[in-house]
Order: structure tokens, then sequence, then C-alpha cells
């Protein structure tokens, strides 16, 4: 890439006083009347090699963040650096090259993955679009790499995603988001529709990914057992705002936010 | 007598020349006013396991259900269609995962209750009144207003709330909750859970909770089943189910719960090979 060399370490992303605002309109006239304040203000720092967890309930605006990361929200305000690079200033064209870089794994391996394309086609299609130089052959020998790397078969490719079941399926999902070698992955409830012991699987095979391979995590979910198991630095999303950011023993040992006290007392203690 | 004894239930699917043994031989008893959870992961036959006590399963020859299910000493699979619909809903109720699929979009929350307490109690006359003090029993606050309401126009969590109101509104003597809390928030699962609690102490009824979480399950269930591969692996009572489980799959089920405080490196993982050699060893 080309960016100015940054530092190594600092974060890989910096989030400065994100906003996500939509107008409601309303009135004769549908004037804007009010703004729906899915994010308000929000920093944190993604540290590189790292996991930031993001927890929260339905409404916290823990997603809009995710999807505002890679401009599939409209950022309303603050700022997005990622690497030293402003992102919010950037065109679609101009943002293109980051889309490589920035990668998502989504909560639904049944919705997420198109049931018409083998697999082989799902996880090449990012490779066609960023890597459009490269031959047949060479990509599916991509494919069946990344195919092993998740745990899966190389044989693997021909089939559908209908004939795997939901473990599986957020491999291959896994595999589509490692297919372009990106920095940086957001995991979007990656793990919450699975069963608990596919669910640790698929943590285990994140983590080892982690290890290997130096990525950055955003792991988003509303299960906090989960996020503080997988986190380094876990953030907490009330309504909008970040109510609590500290460090996964922290969070657990000494939370500060009565919200964050509020999600520990409603985990179920074994 | 048990309130609801099940014998050597075995159920499989047929289609073309297929045959999918979902259930293969599995025996339980629940005594009035107990608790029971059935513990188990996809594909383990819990689900089907609890449709069948009221024969919510596809007719033969789809599907096979063998074996004994008696409810109140009645043999459940042998009675006719009028009887079965007396025992849906009036005697076993049940709540299922998703409340937004369950709950019919085009007619008021209100309206919908009310048609199960038409159909099982039609000695109440005031209709209305016994729904919404149905609604208030499950915590609907302002339900004189609710009951008016439509699906979409509530929470999932108050949806959840509803479909709760929906199977005790006919007192039901066993309330089958299959996941409940699943598709919910953790503080909102917490809250439904506390409710069946509380419901439970009230009515006096017997619950049986499927559910993949042992979790949830602790401070709620008197007694686990744990199902895996259509068998019940284990049984007995909760907290020794919790602290000592005998059988591999029930302890590498428990150990693959991230803990909270607990900093562990790496999660358990289950074996299944080791626990399909420690079934066969055991039969």
């Amino acid at each position: 890439m080309t960016d100015t060399a940054p530092v190594s370490s600092a974060p890989l992303l910096e989030v400065e006083n994100l906003r996500v605002h939509y107008p409601l309109r309303g009135g004769l006239l549908r004037r804007v009347v009010d703004h729906v304040r899915a994010v308000d203000d929000v920093s944190f720092p993604g540290a590189r090699g790292r996991t930031t967890g993001l927890v929260g309930e339905s409404g916290s605006g823990k997603t809009t963040i995710g999807r505002a990361l890679i401009k599939l929200a409209p950022i309303t305000g603050g700022s997005i650096r990622f690497n030293g690079t402003e992102l919010t200033t950037l065109s679609n064209r101009e943002f293109l090259p980051f889309r490589k870089r920035v990668q998502m794994i989504f909560q639904d391996p049944f919705n997420s993955l198109n049931p018409r394309m083998t697999v082989e086609a799902i996880i090449r299609e990012p490779l066609d679009i960023h890597f459009p130089k490269q031959g047949v052959a060479e990509k599916r020998e991509r494919v069946a790499g990344l195919l092993r790397r998740v745990g899966l078969e190389p044989d693997h490719m021909h089939r559908y995603p209908h004939q795997f079941s939901g473990g599986q399926r957020q491999r291959i999902g896994i595999a589509r988001a490692l297919a372009v070698e990106p920095e940086f992955i957001i995991c979007d409830e990656a793990v919450s529709a699975l069963d608990v012991s596919v669910q640790a699987q698929v943590v285990n095979l994140l983590q080892d990914l982690q290890a290997e391979l130096g990525l950055t995590y955003l792991f988003i979910a509303h299960d906090l057992a989960v996020v503080e198991h997988i986190s380094d630095h876990v953030l907490v999303m009330h309504r909008g705002k970040l109510v609590e950011s500290a460090s996964a023993e922290e969070i657990y040992r000494e939370p500060k936010a009565d919200y964050t006290r509020k999600l520990l007392d409603a985990v179920p203690r074994l | 007598m048990p309130l609801l004894s099940v014998e050597d239930l075995r159920i499989s699917f047929h289609q073309r020349d297929q045959t999918v043994e979902a259930v293969k031989g599995v025996s339980f008893a629940l005594e009035a006013g107990r608790t029971l959870a059935i513990v188990g992961e996809s594909g383990s036959g819990k689900s089907v396991t609890a449709l069948s006590l009221t024969r919510l399963l596809p007719e033969p020859p789809n599907c096979r259900v063998t074996g004994a299910i008696r409810y109140q000493g009645r043999d459940v699979l042998g009675l006719d269609r009028r009887s079965l619909q007396a025992l849906r809903g009036k005697e076993i109720a049940y709540v299922f995962q998703e409340p937004s699929s369950s709950l019919n979009p085009v007619f008021t929350v209100g309206a919908q209750i009310a048609e199960a307490v038409r159909l099982h109690l039609p000695e109440i006359k005031d209709v209305e009144a016994h729904v919404i003090r149905a609604l208030e029993q499950v915590g609907i606050a302002d339900a004189a207003r609710r009951h008016t309401s439509y699906p979409h126009e509530l929470s999932g969590g108050m949806q959840q709330r509803v479909m709760i109101a929906m199977a005790l509104a006919c007192r039901p003597k066993i309330l089958v909750a299959d996941e409940p809390t699943t598709a919910l928030d953790v503080t909102i699962q917490k809250q439904i859970i506390d409710l069946l609690r509380d419901l439970k102490t009230s009515t006096g009824m017997s619950v049986i909770l499927i559910t993949h979480n042992f979790g949830i399950v602790r401070g709620f269930a008197d007694d686990v089943a744990v199902m895996y591969r259509g068998l019940i692996v284990e049984s007995g009572p909760t907290e020794e189910i919790l602290s000592r489980p005998k059988h591999p799959y029930t302890q590498a089920l428990i150990a693959c719960i991230p803990r909270l405080g607990a900093r562990q490196r790496r999660l358990a993982t289950i074996d299944h090979a080791a626990i399909a050699r420690a079934l066969e060893t055991k039969i």
C-alpha cells in the first residue's frame, strides 16, 4: 500500500467523535423534525493485531459503527482514520483499496452466502474484484488453501452453501473475508447464531488466525461472556453512546458504568 | 403417577428412500409442578421430542413416532383428533423461539390470545378482561391499551411476553418452552427467565425448557436431561449435573461455554469421536 509509513505502535484504527444520525421527517412538508442518534459521539482506538470488543443490545448502535467503518452507513460527523488515512472524506473510488483491507464477517451464515453460488465462486468473487489479473488456476489454488486454513476440505469448493452446517458455513464466510488478505476484520455477531460447542470452535479459529496473520478485529456481539473472552479491550454501547471503554479484565473486575454492571448481571452463571 | 411420562420414544422421518432417526429411544417423566430442562445442540432431537408430546409432527408415512407418551395416564399416541385439540394449548401449551414468526401480523395481540381462550375456556364470559389479566400477569404495563397493539408495534421481548400470556391464558398444566430466549438480548433474556420462574411458582404448572444453553438452566430447572444425537446421555437433578457431570458429552458441553472473568486462553471444544466411543462402550 502507498500510505506514508506510520509508526507500527499507533493504532490501526482511530475513531473520533463518530456520529451517525438519521433524519426523522414529519409534518406536511416532510421537514426534518428530529434525528435518530444511532451513533452519537463515539471515539475509540483499534489496536493493531488486537481484538476490540463492542458489546451492546439491539438498537445500541454497535452494528451501525461496524457498517460506518466500511461506508455502509451514512456518517454525519467525526473522523475515522485507518493506518493514518482519513476515511470519511474519501470518495467511493478512493475508498476502494480500503474495502480490500477491511473485511466483514456477518452473523447469519444462512443469509450471507448466496445459495446459488458454489463455495469456490463465493470465495473467488472478492479475488475477481481485487485481484483481476490473477489466473483461474492460481485463484483456485488460493481458494483451496483458504478452505484448508479455516478447517474445511479443498473438495468442498464444489458444493453449495446448503450442504454445510451452520458452523461450516461460518467458516466459509471467514474464508471469504480472508481471501483478499485484509488487515482488519469486523466480526458482526459472527458466532451469535451458533451452538455453544460450534461457537467455541469458531472463536478458537478466529484467535488462531489472528495469531498467525496478525489480524486486527472489531468483535461486535451482544453476549458479554464471549466478548470478554476474545477481546483485549471492550467497548460498551448503550443507546448510541459509548458508556464504557476498558480492558477486558477491568470490565469484568471493576465495571464503572451502571449499564455495564446490568449487562454483567444478566450473563447466566454456571 | 407422574403428570407426563415418555417411554422409549423413537421418532423417524421418511422421505422417498431416505430415513432419518431423530430420536432413538428416549424416556423421561415430569411430576406436577416440576421443571425439566432438555439440553442439547442442533440436531440432538430435543425440539422434535417437545413437538411429539402433543403430536405436532407430520403424520405417517412421513414421520413415525413409537414408544409411549402418557399424559395423566392417557396414551397421547392413541388419541383421536378431537381429544388432541383439547390437549393442545389447554393441557400442554408451547412458547417457541421466534415470537415474531409465531404471532399473526394481521391480528392484534389481544385478538390472538382471545382466540385461544374462546376455544379452550368457553365458560369465560368476559374474554377481554381475561386477556388483559393474562397480559398483566406477564408484566405488560398498560395492558388495557396494549392488547389492541399489533405484533410489529411491540419489541421482541414484549412479543415473547405476549406468547407466554397466550400460552398461560388457558391455564395449562405443562408449559413447553422451546428456546424461549435464544432470539433475545441478554438483559431481556434474564427478564423472560425471571418471569417464567415467577409464573411457575404462582401457577404451580410444570415446565419443560428446551435449550442449547446450560447457562439458563441453573436456578431455573429442577432436573436436566442432556440429549445428544437422539439419545438422553445423562439426566438428573440440575445441581448435580452441573457440578458433577458424568458423561463426557455433558462435561464437554459445559466446558465449552465462555465464562466471565475466567481469562482462558482457549475455549474447550467437543471431541465427537471420543463421545462416540463412550456411547458405544455404554450400549
